[in-house]
């Protein structure tokens, strides 16, 4: 009895015959603990909460998670780019989040510009070419930039990790200035086109279709990347590069080229992410930048840098916590919603400190 | 490169240089120390005249300087002796403010309003940071390098949003109206207006010694040996994550003395101070003073003040930076120094040719500066030209060492369609 009561126990921490310090278990334990209290909460005892418990409210509940599942598919597009430059050249990018925003702000001007209108233009008007074409722009022109901002100040010192990440802080904080006066400090909001509008029924809830085409784009997104990294050859480069870089280099591959296509496809991610997320889930405004650069952040820290799968796991983690904690926190204490990504994230960090997936350095 | 070897360090490769800051000529730091002594001395001699640019200068620029130097000290000794680079020291002396408004205001929109004595929102101000700071230091421990760097940028960004959604304490607006104790004085006050200057004064001296104290005590060499060898010192039996949380939790408690300075300052607090943007201002602060010596830490955050005051008399530029471009300026700054000169201005001396530029062009600039737009003219001339100088010699010295890259982008822009041979 007490072997089966000590074998459960052990398993239950993990030990499974490693002799796993007790702070280690402890940890464990309490994680467990959180998760299987949330899951009780959300299900049954979430009474007094905007949502409802997911028994009484079923299609609230399911409702949050579509949402949930919408906001992740952007941190994923987002957060993939992020990671992709760190996991092969170790430059945390801190200007990811200002190419966002920038490759937001050229597909608004160029779709104001297409329409000829001023001002938030009517749905209506909006045709499909209105809205990929600027899509398009956007990412193009963030590429370039990100193209220049890699071959002038990062390739040179290329190992300098620490050096390059106060590069690209400077370079954010002149982008985001300038952002500033050229665009305004006004929110505004890309206009999807008129034929991603409506809404679709099933199971009791509404829910809108530029929603779901949000989560194929991240699904689209997900697999092309997948695609490229396992079924290509510059993919099986980028893999080999990120294992071992001199060894690559001592192979005769152009290792540069490789740094080069890294980092445009991670800034065309972050444009992608922005004019996505900029017609449907956000505003552009000053302080959108950093906003998501801590986005990316959060979902890398989860789910471990430099991982494809960490990013989809962080993302859909934190996707999870900013859209259910809103509506199934207790009513008067909605507004300490972001304390369930500081929880999170130190739930990962206190077992995990390089992450879900994350391999130190 | 410090930065490099920094890196190093975080990945846990034997360093191969000294013990950190003492790789620094003594000249250099010494330099620092004495340019520092001497702007504080004119803030001493001359607070009490009535030139309404000197007491703007002593009251705002320099006292300023001091509570932000204290912030971004800590910043420098955690880099310096830690080998961790922290973003989330805005987070912690906002942390201080915040309680401090919340627990001295009255009457006040924001906030909890609870009324209680100046002294006793210090101590409990000091004591929430040092106690946040444990905490997350703690969660952070097992990390290094870039993680850590990541890490803390995430508290503090998780920080500044808790501020602005928890209404109970602060919301967007912030907490105003915020008591000082009274030997401080009003800030409307004009008779007493160098109280607050000596006071800072005398926070920053403390702050100095002490983090100069504990850099020499048993703690503080171990925690040098785990930044520059984290597995030799865990199987020598230090406790490596114990170290580097009690360094983050001394960090904490030294941002919360800048924390507590700031409110009397400015006599609130919003969660816009600790922003991304904040958060960045104090790294800046730090870069360019290099984050690598103490003294850096003030002669950055003098730099930074300065400019952000005086950015309009910046002669030269000032047809295209307007008084908003500020951020512009002080980012095309970073950029200079980050390139050319990684180890701030109190690495001056490493980059061949940087200290005759710089003093070429502070003097050129200054001097113009002065003729055309005064005192604050030549201040702000003397910190561009400065750094122009700088950025103008690390230029030259890049290009001599890639000077067979240029000729031969040279030789293509002539469209001979031939690198010349190399001799």
């Amino acid at each position: 009895m007490t072997a089966v009561m000590s074998g459960a126990a052990n398993a239950l921490l993990g030990r499974r015959g490693r002799n796993v310090p007790w702070h280690r278990s402890l940890a464990r334990l309490v994680i467990i603990a959180a998760i299987a209290f949330v899951i009780v909460w959300v299900v049954v005892l979430a009474s007094g909460t905007s949502a409802g418990s997911a028994v009484s409210a079923p299609s609230e509940f399911l409702k949050s998670i579509l949402n949930a599942l919408t906001i992740s598919g952007i941190y994923f597009i987002v957060a993939s780019g992020f990671t992709l430059v760190f996991g092969l050249m170790r430059t945390v990018q801190m200007a990811h989040g200002s190419l966002f925003l920038l490759a937001g702000y050229f597909a608004l001007e160029y779709q104001l510009d297409f329409l000829g209108v001023t001002g938030t233009p009517d749905r209506g008007i909006v045709g499909w070419g209105d809205w990929w074409l600027p899509l398009v722009i956007g990412v193009v022109i963030v590429s370039g930039l990100g193209l220049f901002i890699q071959q002038v100040f990062l390739r040179w010192n290329q190992g300098q990790d620490l050096r390059q990440a106060l590069i690209t802080i400077a370079i954010s904080i002149v982008l985001g200035d300038q952002m500033i006066q050229h665009f305004g400090g006004v929110a505004e909001p890309i206009t999807l086109t008129h034929e991603i509008h409506g809404y679709v029924n099933f199971a009791g809830i509404r829910y809108g279709i530029h929603q779901l085409f949000v989560i194929g784009m991240a699904l689209g997104v997900g697999g092309g990347l997948w695609l490229l990294l396992k079924k290509t050859r510059t993919g099986m480069v980028i893999r080999a590069g990120v294992d071992d870089t001199p060894m690559v280099q001592a192979l005769g591959i152009n290792v540069q080229k490789v740094f080069a296509v890294a980092f445009v496809l991670g800034s065309a991610l972050a444009g992608l992410g922005g004019v996505i997320a900029g017609s449907s889930v956000t505003t552009l405004a000053p302080g959108v930048d950093g906003q998501w650069l801590l986005h990316s952040l959060v979902v890398v820290i989860i789910g471990g840098m430099g991982s494809l799968g960490g990013a989809a796991a962080g993302s859909l983690l934190y996707g999870l916590a900013t859209a259910l904690a809103p509506v199934y926190l207790p009513t008067d204490y909605a507004y300490y919603s972001i304390i369930a990504t500081f929880v999170i994230l130190a739930l990962v960090l206190a077992v995990r400190p390089y992450g879900l997936f994350g391999r130190p350095a | 490169m410090i930065l490099s070897r920094l890196r190093d360090r975080a990945g846990g490769a034997p360093a191969g240089g000294g013990t950190g800051s003492s790789d620094y000529s003594r000249n250099t730091r010494r330099l620092a120390l004495i340019l520092l002594v001497a702007l504080a001395l004119v803030g001493v001699f001359q607070g009490i005249t009535p030139d309404p640019f000197r007491h703007y200068f002593v009251d705002v620029v320099l006292t300023r300087s001091l509570i932000f130097g204290v912030a971004a000290a800590s910043i420098v000794f955690l880099s310096a002796f830690g080998g961790m680079i922290s973003l989330a020291q805005t987070l912690m002396y906002g942390v201080c403010a915040f309680t401090i408004g919340n627990a001295v205001t009255t009457g006040g929109s924001k906030g909890l309003n609870l009324g209680w004595n100046p002294w006793v929102g210090v101590v409990l101000g000091i004591g929430v940071t040092t106690a946040l700071g444990f905490l997350m230091g703690l969660l952070a421990s097992r990390s290094s390098g870039l993680y850590y760097l990541m890490i803390t940028l995430a508290y503090g960004v998780i920080g500044y949003y808790f501020f602005v959604q928890v209404t109970v304490l602060s919301g967007f607006g912030g907490v105003n109206q915020v008591r000082a104790p009274d030997f401080i004085g009003e800030p409307t006050d004009a008779t007493n207006p160098e109280r607050l200057f000596y006071s800072s004064l005398v926070v920053a001296v403390v702050v100095y010694l002490l983090l100069r104290y504990v850099s020499r005590t048993p703690f503080g060499l171990a925690l040098q040996g785990v930044r520059d060898d984290p597995v030799r010192m865990n199987s020598l039996g230090y406790n490596v994550a114990m170290h580097r949380t009690w360094a983050f939790t001394l960090a904490a408690f030294v941002a919360s003395l800048g924390g507590v300075l700031y409110v009397w300052e400015q006599r609130a607090i919003a969660p816009t101070a600790i922003n991304l943007g904040g958060i960045l201002n104090l790294l800046v602060m730090a870069i360019i003073g290099g984050v690598l010596v103490l003294e850096g830490a003030w002669l950055g955050a003098f730099i930074f003040v300065a400019l952000e005051n005086y950015v309009r008399n910046v002669v030269f530029l000032n047809n295209f930076i307007e008084e908003s471009r500020f951020r512009t300026l002080i980012g095309a700054i970073v950029l200079v120094l980050v390139l050319a000169c990684p180890d701030g201005v109190v690495g001056l001396r490493k980059v061949r040719g940087a200290l005759p530029l710089a003093l070429v062009g502070a003097a050129v600039w200054g001097v113009v500066g002065g003729l055309q737009e005064g005192d604050r003219g030549a201040i702000a001339g003397v910190i561009v030209g400065a750094v122009a100088g700088i950025g103008a010699a690390g230029l030259v010295g890049w290009l001599a060492g890639h000077r067979d890259t240029a000729r031969g982008v040279w030789s293509k822009l002539l469209s001979t369609g031939r690198v010349p041979a190399r001799n």
